[in-house]
């Protein structure tokens, strides 16, 4: 049966009026909280509450009069199933696929580097953004999707918009996933730099990896889960044989590297990932990365429900003014870009679309697996916010602010985040480290590290104390385990879009099997995004400064360009009076993207504005003011800059264009003219649902 | 209490693909039952090409 939009009967109606109080009142203390610390439970009970109304009741709504859910009619894995793609699956199941699909490495990082401006804002849009935009999305997307047999959105938008629309989406996608690639390929670098522990740990992946690849297709064929478990033991053997490396004199110096040659390092492995075949590294990556995401997350929930810690950021701090040290720009619209994954995540729409819908046993398993999933997600974003949050905020900024913002020495650094009125010393620095097995922690921006010490606290606290260092580098080794999943999926999903466009003009390189054609398109993408990355290694402030916005400005891009196709979907299926479902967000998200790409070009402050900074560099290199090593690589970084803004000035083309063909589209149809039709596939009743609505 | 934990197993068993091979004999049994089915390795191989040549990952 289909859940009725409100409930029924008084014990219902008074339950969900109760979880409706108690989510208000804990969503109002945190956000009237001021002066004292508050307890982390409050964000999850908000959150819970939160999702539990959003996905009972607007979930609900949207399936039942926006999306005329039906659950008589034959989804495509009903219609065309075929044991492979499509094969009707127990929506349990199919919730995890997707959740594992979804869930990356972005929901943990966003949140962390956006703690800068305090819990407040954080907490908000993540709540607020996801069931209001982010759910709403990947539902929609999943809905018009599993209407059209699981075509992609990129062919959505060409059938549905014309071929304009399709290029644009089709572009997108390509330059999200470079911008993706280079900003997690940093954050893994700053993670790894000078620590020989982390960096033995995260190359010890690779071999385990290819050793249960080889054990997964010669010795027990298709045995998943033993494979994984065996492969997961020995991850974390290798978390422990790492904390060994780190007190070898000797070897220790084979893994104690800067972040150049790690850089290079991790553009090797990408290039070699892509040309190896998938199931030698990328599929046995895949499944521990799946069970150690799985793994991590539930335990982080436990440990937080269990320790019940104190926040002890701010609720809101000085740099909501825009002069925040981890990245510059003001609270509106920076914290809305940087919490891109977790709120609203465009990158979704590409796995809503394709391999999810031709999973989906009956129409109604869409609001639990796509409203549900982006549900999970978000509170995953919210763990990692708490994980940041309760650092002491001096600490917090410490890790997190480059050398190049607050000081190159540790002496300098704490003074500097002292004066901004987060107390912080050398010694309590010094001793942080050395509990986490680490030389240093000062500067490694981009989130892991913070993220670590934040969840290394918790876990240490809740499951015994004695265990910071390991607790530490398993973070470590868990999140970079991730990254590395996500950066081999990605140069390899890029490799196919460009062997796609080539294919247009040579067919031979179109050939996926083609091998000189996979070593050309793999070398090029992977050249693309360690182009990014060598350029964020070598900037003194950090890289992620610029990396990480540019990469919220595109995913928030991606998910404008799914929205504006659904929403001429909903304009062609006759749904114009629910418009503002999926119209709304789209318009809030291109006032975003706009008022960021506007800034990021325009403002005349260089840490913000991509010419500023250009032109800044530019005169003090004229001037003869920087330091030699500095002045040799100010030209590369000033062609960035400039590289940079034009990059953002293409996403907004891309997306007025996207946005434009809707709009010409919308007023052909009201004037009665000539449109693309829909290319939603005709109504077939399914087979009947046995008795008491159990299928089998 | 046995029931749900086999029906979790199995569900867990279904998520991982650890018992892609078993469904893909009953598919084979019920859809073509004249075929010869592949055997558990070249099973396999040819799941493992298929499932990780597209768009399978996120941010």
């Amino acid at each position: 049966m289909t859940t009725p939009i409100t409930p029924q009967g008084w014990p219902q109606r008074l339950l969900w009026l109760g979880i409706a109080i108690t989510g208000a009142s804990a969503a109002g203390g945190i956000a009237l909280n001021r002066g004292e610390s508050i307890n982390a439970i409050w964000f999850i009970v908000a959150a819970i509450c939160t999702y539990l109304i959003g996905y009972r009741f607007y979930s609900a709504w949207v399936g039942a009069r926006v999306l005329m859910l039906d659950e008589t009619r034959a989804t495509p894995a009903e219609r065309l199933a075929d044991g492979r793609d499509y094969v009707p699956t127990n929506r349990w199941v199919v919730f995890g696929h997707h959740f594992a699909a979804i869930a990356g490495p972005g929901p943990l990082i966003g949140p962390t580097l956006a703690a800068q401006f305090g819990y407040l804002p954080g907490t908000l849009w993540i709540l607020v953004g996801s069931v209001l935009a982010g759910c709403v999305q990947d539902m929609v997307i999943l809905f018009c999707s599993m209407r059209r047999d699981g075509r992609s959105l990129g062919q959505m938008a060409r059938d549905e918009l014309g071929p304009i629309g399709g290029f644009a989406a089709l572009l997108a996608t390509f330059l999200i996933m470079i911008i993706l690639i280079a900003v997690l390929g940093l954050v893994v670098v700053n993670a790894m730099k000078h620590s020989p522990w982390a960096t033995s740990t995260v190359a010890a992946t690779i071999p385990i990896a290819v050793f249960i690849g080889l054990y997964m297709r010669y010795l027990r064929p298709g045995r998943v889960l033993e494979g994984s478990l065996l492969g997961v033991i020995l991850l974390l053997l290798s978390v422990g044989a790492g904390g060994w490396v780190d007190q070898q004199a000797g070897i220790r110096e084979w893994f104690n590297h800067p972040g150049l040659p790690l850089a290079f390092a991790v553009i090797g492995y990408g290039l070699l990932a892509a040309i190896l075949p998938v199931w030698l590294l990328l599929a046995p990556r895949d499944y521990l990365s799946t069970f150690m995401k799985l793994g991590t997350v539930i335990l982080l929930a436990v440990a937080i429900v269990i320790l019940q810690p104190e926040i002890k950021m701010p609720a809101l701090t000085q740099f909501i003014d825009g002069t925040g040290p981890i990245f510059a720009g003001s609270l509106f619209p920076f914290v809305f870009i940087t919490i891109a994954c977790g709120a609203i995540s465009g990158f979704h729409s590409l796995i809503s679309s394709g391999t999810t819908p031709k999973l989906l046993e009956n129409e109604r398993d869409i609001r639990m697996v796509g409203y549900g999933g982006m549900a999970l997600e978000s509170f995953v974003a919210i763990m990692a916010l708490i994980a940041a949050c309760v650092l002491e905020p001096g600490v917090y900024f410490a890790i997190n602010s480059p050398a190049g913002i607050v000081g190159a020495t540790p002496e300098v650094a704490v003074a500097t985040i002292s004066s901004w009125g987060f107390p912080v010393t050398v010694e309590q620095m010094n001793q942080l480290a050395a509990t986490m097995g680490e030389a240093t922690l000062f500067a490694r921006t981009g989130g892991a590290p913070s993220l670590a010490v934040g969840m290394a606290s918790i876990f240490a606290s809740a499951f015994g104390e004695h265990l910071l260092a390991m607790w530490y580098h398993f973070a470590i080794m868990f999140e970079a385990v991730f990254i590395l999943t996500t950066l081999d999926a990605g140069t390899r999903v890029g490799r196919f879009m460009l062997q796609d466009m080539l294919g247009n003009f040579s067919p031979r390189l179109g050939q996926t099997s083609w091998y000189p054609s996979v070593v050309l398109t793999s070398s090029l993408v992977v050249a693309g995004w360690g182009y990014f990355l060598y350029i964020g290694v070598i900037d003194p402030n950090g890289g992620v400064n610029i990396l990480w916005p540019l990469f919220g400005i595109s995913n928030q891009l991606l998910a404008a360009i799914a929205l504006t196709v659904a929403t001429s979907i909903l304009i062609k299926t006759g749904r114009i009076k629910y418009l503002w479902v999926t119209a709304l967000p789209l318009c809030w998200l291109l006032i975003l993207t706009t008022t960021a790409v506007y800034e990021k070009i325009s403002s005349a402050d260089p840490r913000i504005g991509f010419f500023a900074a250009a032109n800044d560099l530019q005169h003090k290199l004229d001037a003869g003011l920087l330091a030699p090593e500095k002045a040799a690589v100010a030209p590369q970084l000033i062609f960035n800059q400039q590289l940079d803004a034009w990059l953002a000035m293409l996403f907004v083309v891309l997306l007025y264009l996207v946005v434009g063909d809707m709009l010409r589209m919308t007023w052909r149809r009201q004037r009665g003219l000539s449109i693309l039709p829909s290319s939603e596939t005709p109504y077939i009743s399914n087979k009947p649902l046995p008795v008491n609505g159990v299928s089998q | 209490m046995k029931h749900f934990i086999k029906t979790c197993w199995a569900l867990l068993r279904q998520l991982s693909g650890d018992d892609a091979y078993e469904r893909y004999l009953r598919h084979q049994a019920l859809e073509h039952p004249g075929e010869e089915p592949l055997d558990r390795k070249s099973f396999f191989q040819r799941e493992q090409e298929r499932k990780w040549n597209g768009v399978k990952r996120c941010c």
